[in-house]
């Protein structure tokens, strides 16, 4: 991990935590920092990553908002332009829709159409991601649908400490991100955070467990579910690398034709569903740069393509991959 | 509104100078001039499309004579030329954005029409009606969180943008925390080719307020006192903590929407006719005259000043280049810029 002023000391933390607690350092160190959403301020945020912000903050600065995304991201955009650094919430991802334009016409273009003289140093925070029973519009990924907008940077860390690093470089940076924690992780992850102020560079993968016979590239809940998958496949002699990307846009090039070239097998491993993924990004561009490094064809293991996953278990179950089905797919590809 | 013999009545002043009428004169005659050059070096061939504000003249100079130059923002939107020449802008930089020139403000990136000036307080924004309504909230929310009095932002749009969920969302905002912004609708009765009738079923817009709590007035638009009456005495309130203030100028689009629309497609000569009897140029001349804040002479002088002055920058902006192919790439975010690292 980069990190840039870490202290030797950590703190065992969840999701939930490192994101508050991030939260809470920004609030504290720069009074140009507001946050605004549904519900973040007396609620304390439907995590209750905010809780008792409001209290300590005041309801100036942790503004609890009218229901109407498109103006919140809107209203945080202006004021980016008049020398704040809002962190604006969407209190879920699928929530996300009515600020599309907000998003994608406006924030991604307002240093570019003013020709930088105006800036939008915005952080728009997102739950995202199914496996907690959320049914059509609690639980979907949204990623796909901005990475192709230039202009945004699109975070998805995994771990606690990734997420303190990451939200630190987002509220540091002069420009808008789009930064998405899974919600199944939110409490399930626990991880050492490291005390103290450090970012993590935009744009950088993570290798978490270096191997031989095939890549895996994921993000989000499907990380710790890859690892899990790896270490089953471990334990039959088949030696897998898995890489957590962290960081969609940008994407860490190096580290997955590096990964690629020595594995000379890539599948690629996502939430979202299949058809104009993050993965097909991906696969086009190994072809490009690395086909004849392969020993197969590239693999994704993502998800069906229907609109989100329904509320009853079995269609969630169906929707969703596990540890075992990944490990079918990594085996799959190991024996091609 | 009395349209010729001013002459025996009271001038309704509103508290401006002598010097303050000629400077809104000024800025409606070339309004008008530079609207006419835009719509000359399209059919010239000479620029792919032009916007004109003719109409909206006396509505923009009335409003931007209240504007605080260096404290107020303006919040604009694509039919607000004499507002961007009101706050400062100039007809040469008005001309490199019609040229989409290296020089504009934007780099010849957007549309002619889309100031954007940090210098002046103008707000960059897009083409997408209302998105920039909710910026203008923001940045009022910055000015008050700062404990900014004496700052205000001045938001603009048309009839159209009032149908805009953001325009309601960011009016019941800025009403929520009292901000000092003023919502200014230049009402002028088209949305492109759909008629005020098609747009509302109630379609008094400053009556809206009533709905979010704050004031709300509307005005005659062609009147540039009574504009800056309405417009200073909003500003005023929000600068000193009185919160928004939802305002509705009544003007008309003399033009078709844009170099690209045909007008008599969707309404008749006879209905533009009828209206040009209101033209606020020739009437606000009238009412200078008449009160003799200006002679028929400084009136000719002006008017030739302006033609001269819109010829040297049309010359001056034509001579500059174009940005680059080069220039695609810049300004995208901080620094260099590659999706893949």
């Amino acid at each position: 991990m980069a990190v840039s002023s870490p202290t030797q000391t950590t703190q065992l933390m969840n999701n939930v935590d490192a994101v508050r607690a991030t939260l809470y350092d920004a609030m504290k160190n720069d009074p140009r920092t507001v946050i605004l959403g549904e519900d973040v301020g007396a609620r304390g945020n439907v995590f209750l990553i905010t809780k008792d912000f409001s209290k300590e903050f005041g309801p100036q600065r942790v503004i609890d908002t009218p229901i109407a995304e498109a103006s919140i991201v809107g209203i945080a955009i202006g004021m980016a332009m008049e020398g704040l650094r809002p962190i604006a919430e969407i209190q879920f991802a699928d929530f996300i829709y009515p600020a599309f334009n907000q998003i994608v016409g406006e924030a991604a273009k307002t240093r570019y159409r003013s020709n930088g003289e105006y800036t939008c140093p915005l952080v728009i925070r997102t739950p995202y991601g199914g496996g907690v029973r959320g049914a059509l519009s609690h639980s979907v990924s949204i990623e796909a649908l901005f990475y192709h907008v230039p202009g945004l940077k699109i975070l998805a860390p995994a771990f606690p400490a990734d997420v303190k690093g990451l939200l630190n470089a987002a509220i540091d940076d002069p420009d808008p991100v789009l930064f998405l924690e899974h919600k199944k992780t939110y409490r399930l992850i626990k991880g050492e955070v490291p005390d103290g102020h450090y970012t993590i560079p935009i744009g950088k993968a993570n290798v978490l467990k270096e191997g031989t016979a095939l890549s895996v590239v994921s993000y989000g809940l499907y990380v710790h579910w890859a690892l899990e998958a790896a270490q089953q496949l471990a334990d039959e002699g088949i030696s897998v690398e898995v890489i957590d990307l962290r960081s969609i846009r940008p994407m860490d090039k190096t580290a997955i034709l590096q990964s690629v070239e020595k594995t000379r097998k890539l599948l690629i491993v996502h939430e979202d569903n299949k058809f104009g993924g993050i993965g097909a990004e991906i696969s086009a561009m190994v072809a490009e740069e690395a086909l004849f490094s392969l020993d197969a064809p590239i693999r994704r293991h993502c998800a069906p393509d229907v609109p989100a996953m329904g509320y009853a278990e079995p269609l969630e179950h169906e929707y969703m991959s596990s540890p075992a089905k990944i490990a079918d797919a990594m085996r799959e590809l190991a024996r091609f | 509104m009395a349209k010729t013999d001013t002459k025996g009545k009271k001038l309704e002043r509103n508290g401006l100078s002598d010097e303050q009428l000629r400077a809104m004169f000024r800025n409606m005659l070339l309004q008008r001039q530079l609207d006419n050059r835009g719509f000359q070096l399209n059919r010239q061939g000479k620029v792919p499309f032009a916007l004109g504000s003719e109409g909206h003249e006396a509505l923009q100079a009335g409003a931007a004579m209240a504007f605080q130059r260096g404290k107020d923002l303006l919040a604009p939107y694509y039919r607000d030329l004499g507002l961007a020449l009101g706050i400062g802008l100039t007809p040469y930089e008005i001309l490199l954005s019609l040229f989409a020139r290296a020089a504009d403000h934007n780099g010849g990136r957007q549309f002619p029409n889309h100031y954007s000036s940090k210098a002046a307080g103008l707000m960059s924004f897009s083409s997408i009606l209302a998105a920039h309504i909710p910026h203008a909230v923001g940045a009022a929310y910055a000015m008050k969180y700062r404990g900014e009095r004496g700052r205000a932002v001045l938001v603009t749009c048309g009839d159209g943008t009032t149908s805009e969920g953001e325009w309601h969302e960011s009016v019941n905002f800025a009403s929520i925390h009292k901000l000092p912004v003023v919502f200014l609708v230049e009402n002028n009765l088209w949305a492109i080719s759909t008629p005020i009738e098609h747009q509302m079923g109630q379609p008094e817009i400053w009556k809206r307020a009533v709905g979010y709590g704050i004031p709300g007035h509307r005005f005659n638009g062609f009147d540039p006192i009574e504009t800056y009456g309405n417009v200073n005495e909003a500003l005023d309130r929000a600068r000193s903590g009185g919160g928004p203030t939802l305002l509705e100028g009544m003007c008309y689009r003399f033009l078709a929407h844009s170099t690209d629309d045909n007008d008599m497609t969707y309404r008749t000569k006879e209905e533009v006719t009828e209206h040009r009897k209101d033209d606020p140029v020739p009437l606000f001349e009238r009412v200078l005259l008449d009160h003799d804040v200006m002679s028929a002479a400084d009136v000719e002088q002006l008017k030739r000043d302006v033609l001269r002055e819109t010829n040297e920058a049309t010359d001056r902006a034509e001579a500059m280049p174009y940005p680059t192919a080069a220039d695609l790439y810049t300004h995208l975010y901080e620094g260099a810029w590659q999706p893949w690292q």
